[in-house]
């Protein structure tokens, strides 16, 4: 029998290689994984985010335990789908147009994936229409975007705008997040929520995913 | 007398303010590559520059922020890094004249390393390619400045040293409960004991949360290193009213820290997001020259 501790200690450290060999262990002795996710996978990422909340780790930390978490996951999610357990939501996430800047967003996506949504990348400067499109054709629940210029927020209302007149908007839930937006520009524009760093954007998207 | 004793023989030495939000005033659109004007809009880029010096920089940048090939090739335009940053100095240095010395900014790649996204090796070629057209360009000085990643300033400092310029490194402290961290982590005295090691002849911030909460991060860096210390902080965070992008802070509330900055240690001072002419000049009025 493995020891799973080390499961949860692997991806806490941002030990991929730990928590893929263990992972694979685990799965070959029949541990359940719904087993592995519940009691050594989340526990350990909610700890990763409680640290980095009380500036223990940050980001650096942050995404090598996303990174272990997403490599022990693409080992588990075929076995849970087989078993009929669906992801926790499809997301569909970019950096708003007339913005290159994608380390924020790589950095949500990467906590994202790490907290077990389907995340569809669609990169750095995206057009409003292909967030429609991820919506309409990928069935994105949720859609998040990115901006890092003070002057391509504006982008974000854009896009919100081209969801309504998709007639989308209400089949989504859409976050916000980067350097200078707020909770108060975020309720402006009419999104449904604001995280201020990445390991709260992973909290924000389950509440979103669950409302 | 060297570039750096020569200038501060008389500190503090007033550096310049922003350049991106000015040249959108001469009808850059967002996203388009700021950079690409040293060759297609030379003139409103040394129009940038001469404001700077009119208001009274003893010290300009210049508008190659992120002409390293790794940022450009997101515009497509990674072969032109040679070009751009030769053409970007020398812009800086016709508007300079006599007046003021060009110290030519290379900012971050915009990839991360602790991810995959760049190379170290990578990153190396980028800035060691950039510091060497700017020194060409007739840069006088290099800053190394924006960073967020220790890692990554590390590397392009050396590339800058490696030109023999006196070079400036400097990092953005905006993260964590007190914003005194950069975005990885890190702190001012590591940030201050690093990047002295690795021959940065000037250390400091730049960017940031607003220019409050820069004159203790000014305290820290000048308490943990022996190198003269550059503050270029930020007119607080902007807002947007209406759809528009405003930085509500003026140029007297900004030039209004500055005693506190001088008296923090900053021997460089100038601005960065939010700032223009008008803040520089009227941090000019405060400093006395």
């Amino acid at each position: 029998m493995p020891e799973l501790w080390k499961l949860h200690d692997a991806i806490l450290n941002g030990d991929a290689k730990t928590a893929v060999a263990v992972t694979t262990e685990a799965l070959a002795e029949n541990v359940s994984p719904l087993e592995l996710v519940q009691k050594y996978m989340v526990p350990a990422m909610d700890l990763v985010g409680q640290r980095f909340e009380c500036e223990e780790y940050f980001v650096p930390e942050l995404l090598l335990a996303a990174r272990a978490m997403k490599g022990s996951l693409a080992l588990i999610r075929p076995l849970l789908v087989a078993s009929g357990a669906e992801p926790v939501g499809r997301v569909a996430i970019g950096t708003v147009k007339g913005d290159l800047h994608d380390i924020g967003k790589n950095l949500v996506s990467a906590m994202l994936e790490g907290g077990g949504f389907d995340v569809i990348d669609l990169g750095a400067d995206v057009a409003p229409e292909k967030f429609v499109n991820a919506v309409k054709e990928r069935g994105a629940k949720i859609v998040a975007l990115s901006a890092l210029l003070t002057v391509t927020m504006g982008s974000m209302k854009t896009t919100i705008q081209a969801l309504k007149d998709a007639g989308v908007r209400e089949e989504v839930k859409v976050m916000v997040g980067g350097a200078p937006v707020t909770e108060q520009f975020a309720q402006e524009i009419g999104a449904d929520g604001y995280s201020e760093n990445a390991s709260s954007a992973v909290a924000l998207a389950r509440r979103l995913a669950a409302s | 007398m060297s570039l750096l004793e020569e200038l501060l023989a008389a500190t503090p030495v007033l550096t310049d303010g922003a350049w991106g939000t000015q040249l959108q005033a001469r009808g850059l659109t967002p996203g388009e590559c700021p950079d690409q004007w040293n060759l297609t809009r030379p003139a409103e880029v040394e129009e940038v520059a001469r404001a700077y010096v009119e208001a009274g920089s003893r010290v300009i940048l210049s508008n190659t922020f992120g002409s390293n090939r790794i940022t450009l090739a997101g515009h497509g335009l990674a072969g032109k890094a040679v070009e751009l940053n030769r053409a970007g100095a020398a812009i800086s240095r016709r508007a300079a004249g006599d007046r003021a010395k060009v110290f030519a900014s290379i900012g971050p790649s915009g990839k991360m390393l602790v991810s995959g996204e760049t190379t170290e090796d990578e990153l190396r070629a980028a800035f060691a390619e950039q510091a060497r057209a700017l020194a060409e360009g007739g840069a006088d000085a290099l800053v190394v400045e924006t960073m967020s990643d220790l890692a990554e300033a590390k590397i392009a400092l050396e590339a800058a040293k490696s030109t023999g310029l006196p070079v400036v490194a400097c990092m953005v402290f905006d993260t964590g409960r007190n914003k005194d961290r950069t975005m990885m982590g890190t702190t001012p005295e590591q940030a201050a004991s690093e990047l002295a090691a690795y021959g940065a002849d000037v250390i400091g911030a730049n960017c940031g949360v607003g220019v409050e909460s820069y004159i203790a991060i000014c305290r820290r860096l000048k308490a943990a290193t022996d190198r003269p210390v550059w503050i270029k902080a930020n007119a607080g965070l902007p807002e947007l009213v209406g759809g528009k992008t405003v930085w509500k802070m003026t140029p007297e509330a900004f030039a209004g820290f500055v005693p506190q900055l001088i008296q923090a240690g900053a021997s460089f001072i100038g601005g960065c997001c939010g700032t223009s002419p008008e803040f520089i000049r009227a941090v000019a009025g405060v400093i006395g020259r």
